[in-house]
């Protein structure tokens, strides 16, 4: 009557299913933003084995530094996070030199006045503007967002980010922009109200990778996609013991289980 | 199940026990010796894995409690401090972040097997309806818990699920509209909200352990139920609980936690929507309000009712009818495994919810709304008129006559190949 692989088969199904389910209606929103282009890139983090490219993370951290700072903050950011294992890992001298270049207010003093000071490894990055109106106020009425999580708060974060760079592309012409926008088909209606902050030979490399738009779109990406997952090499690191153990531990216990079951009548 | 106790303390301090607080006694006899169907499959794991995942998300919980500060400023900046400066806390953040969608995982198939294999059915129908009471209150905890992140999808989830209340308003004007600001604590959803709803995400999880207690107690009177409904009548219908369902638990748990891990090592955000890494803008509604996945079937059925109260109403009913089925169900036997008929709706009903998912991550418009609304009727349908009228005129196929003859492919059954000798445990 009964076929006596099928029950576990049709479980296995089952679970499959539903699984296979809950991914595809956790994708589906993700897609319904619209006709944005984005391109799939190569990176080195992804995959369980993934890993940042310190270099890589370094020339991010260049870019982030010499343009996007002027505009975005990093607000979760601590300098020490930059020396950290699984980062861009600077030396801890570099990583107190780029702490004192920044301006920390502190305070009160003994007179209950506050101050500034140079920057300290454990202090956060500081934010370019005081507040989202000063933000604002220097940007013809947009806000240009924290990055701290940008990564992680797009779809496709890191191919977002990198699509968002390097999609300026020249303006269609039955598009008429608004005020102080540009075209880019990377973005949600492809007006956005952040002029193209890269081009070109606009940051110095000094490791020998071409200064190009395209290689400049990546770093900082992968620059991001780090702030926002400082823990992913840990991560990843962790979970390849964790599950070689789970596996073993899986194929034991169905050993054992075999064997005791083996010794029922039947 | 009640069956004489077997337990014989052999230390001095063990008997000194027995005869104060014999809990030991109790472990034994429930947990160790426990008569249990022979025949059970690898759908009955479900009930150890939900266990499994209250204690994750307890212990993980109580942790991220000690570092989590419900303010509505600092929420969402806590949330990733966790994740950047407590040790391991990014670990724990994303095992309760994917603990959650386990146990939610773990609940649907768990419930499908009991609808499947008609275990709500006498003398199960307390066990049963305390599951359905344990179903709504890990709803109301993830929701909570959803919001604790302050992102913009907790954020909106909230403003939309707590709005829902205001329907109220069409039977006593203003009652509704009170009712929201009283939730709120306010006129609209903000810092007093978030701290009720994390005292309330502390408080529901211990519930949740109250109700489980109960629900295994009620399932040691009846014992389980088996994939034939057939009750144990002789000792070789059982074999005690230890080692055979221990081992066998044990492996299925195990394969489900590597799934878990799996998606917490190397998708930890693959569930989660990326606006919720957004802080809360009470001033910008996001595009589209999506709930976690594990609502989306619900969500889609509060959507397909045009009238906000009806809306509300089906919504709860959607949940609420389930504690109704075993008297809804009036079948005579319990197995679907001999229910001819009965088989292709259920496997419909299934269809159909998974359908009623994907339909709840789409805009309500259009072709969705139309087959969110045709799903919903099937739903109705189902539980309403199906489950009583096909259990009163179907007739069921042969049966075994007892869960050994099933197993040895002995009684009515028959005809089956030699390789179904094997050991019950590779069933
Ligand atoms: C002159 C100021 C300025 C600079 C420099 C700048 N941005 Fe922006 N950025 C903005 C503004 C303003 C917005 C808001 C755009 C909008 O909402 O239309 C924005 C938005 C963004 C967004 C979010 C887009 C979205 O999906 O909402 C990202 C990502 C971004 N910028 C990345 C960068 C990076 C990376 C750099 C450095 C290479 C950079 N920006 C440099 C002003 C700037
Ligand atoms: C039935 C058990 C529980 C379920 C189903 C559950 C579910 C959830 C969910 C879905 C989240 C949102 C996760 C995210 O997206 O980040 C969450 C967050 C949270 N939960 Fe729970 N939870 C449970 C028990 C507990 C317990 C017992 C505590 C202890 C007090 C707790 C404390 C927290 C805290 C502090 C957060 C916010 C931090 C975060 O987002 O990671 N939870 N919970």
């Amino acid at each position: 009557m009964r076929n006596i692989a099928s029950p576990k088969r049709k479980l296995l199904l089952a679970v499959a299913a539903a699984v296979l389910y809950a991914a595809s209606v956790a994708g589906t929103p993700a897609k319904a933003a619209g006709e944005q282009t984005i391109e799939t890139q190569k990176w080195s983090f992804s995959g369980p084995f993934g890993m940042f490219d310190r270099g890589q993370l370094q020339r991010g951290f260049k870019v982030y530094k010499e343009v996007c700072a002027a505009c975005h903050g990093l607000r979760l950011l601590r300098f020490r996070n930059l020396g950290e294992p699984g980062g861009p890992e600077f030396s801890s001298a570099a990583v107190k030199a780029l702490a004192a270049e920044a301006e920390v207010q502190d305070g009160p003093d003994d007179e209950g006045e506050m101050f500034t000071r140079p920057g300290r490894p454990s202090d956060a990055f500081v934010s370019p503007f005081a507040n989202k109106n000063a933000a604002r106020a220097a940007n013809n009425g947009a806000y240009p967002p924290d990055l701290s999580v940008m990564a992680k708060a797009r779809a496709r974060g890191p191919d977002y980010i990198y699509s968002l760079m390097a999609g300026y592309k020249e303006t269609p012409d039955d598009l008429e922009l608004a005020e102080g926008m540009s075209y880019n088909t990377a973005f949600p209606g492809h007006q956005i109200a952040m002029a193209a902050p890269l081009d070109d030979d606009a940051v110095e490399y000094t490791d020998g990778t071409a200064p190009t738009l395209e290689n400049y779109s990546k770093d900082i990406s992968a620059f991001l996609m780090w702030a926002a997952e400082p823990k992913l090499e840990e991560r990843h690191k962790l979970g390849f013991r964790f599950m070689i153990y789970l596996i073993i531990l899986a194929g034991l216990l169905y050993l054992v289980k075999r064997r005791v079951w083996a010794g029922l009548k039947h | 199940m009640a069956h004489a106790s077997s337990y014989r303390p052999n230390t001095a301090i063990g008997k000194w026990f027995d005869v104060r607080l014999p809990v030991m006694r109790m472990m034994h006899d429930q947990f160790n010796d426990f008569p249990t169907p022979r025949n059970l499959n690898y759908l009955w794991t479900f009930g150890g894995i939900l266990t499994f995942f209250l204690v994750v998300q307890l212990a993980t919980g109580i942790v991220l409690a000690m570092h989590y500060i419900p303010h509505e400023s600092m929420a969402f900046d806590s949330v990733e401090k966790i994740m950047r400066d407590v040790n391991w806390g990014w670990l724990l953040r994303y095992m309760h972040a994917n603990g959650g969608s386990m146990f939610f995982l773990a609940v649907y198939i768990h419930i499908a097997r009991g609808m499947y294999y008609g275990s709500y059915k006498a003398p199960r129908e307390i066990l049963w309806v305390i599951g359905v009471f344990i179903f709504l209150a890990m709803m109301a905890t993830a929701f909570m818990g959803y919001s604790l992140v302050w992102g913009q999808m907790s954020f909106w989830a909230v403003t939309v699920i707590t709005n829902l209340f205001s329907s109220l308003d069409s039977i006593v004007d203003g009652l509704g509209t009170a009712v929201v600001q009283w939730i709120w604590g306010g006129f609209s959803v903000g810092g007093p909200t978030l701290t009720r709803l994390f005292s309330l995400h502390y408080l529901l999880p211990f519930i949740i352990t109250g109700l489980v207690i109960l629900h295994i107690w009620a399932l040691h009177v009846p014992g389980s139920n088996n994939p034939t409904g057939i009750d144990i009548k002789s000792k070789s219908d059982a074999i005690p609980f230890h080692p055979y369902y221990t081992f066998k638990d044990a492996y299925a748990l195990c394969l489900f936690v590597i799934l878990f891990m799996g998606l917490v090592f190397y998708a930890p955000n693959f569930l989660a929507h990326p606006d919720n890494y957004i802080q809360a803008n009470p001033l910008q509604t996001p595009p589209h309000i999506v709930p976690e996945w594990y609502f989306l079937p619900f969500y889609a059925i509060l959507r397909a009712i045009p009238d906000k109260l009806f809306g509300v109403i089906a919504f709860a009913g959607s949940i609420g009818l389930l504690a109704f089925l075993p008297w809804l169900d009036t079948s005579k036997v319990k197995s679907t495994r001999y229910r001819p008929i009965y088989k292709w709706f259920f496997a419909l009903f299934i269809i159909n919810t998974l359908v009623l998912g994907y339909l709840g991550a789409k805009p309500a418009e259009g072709m969705y709304l139309l087959f969110a609304r045709i799903g919903t009727a099937f739903y109705f349908a189902h539980l309403l008129v199906v489950m009583p009228v096909v259990g009163w005129f179907e007739k069921p196929s042969a049966m075994p006559g007892s869960i050994t003859d099933d197993v040895l492919g002995k009684g009515s059954g028959g005809g089956r190949p030699s390789a179904a000798t094997a050991s019950p445990g590779r069933r």
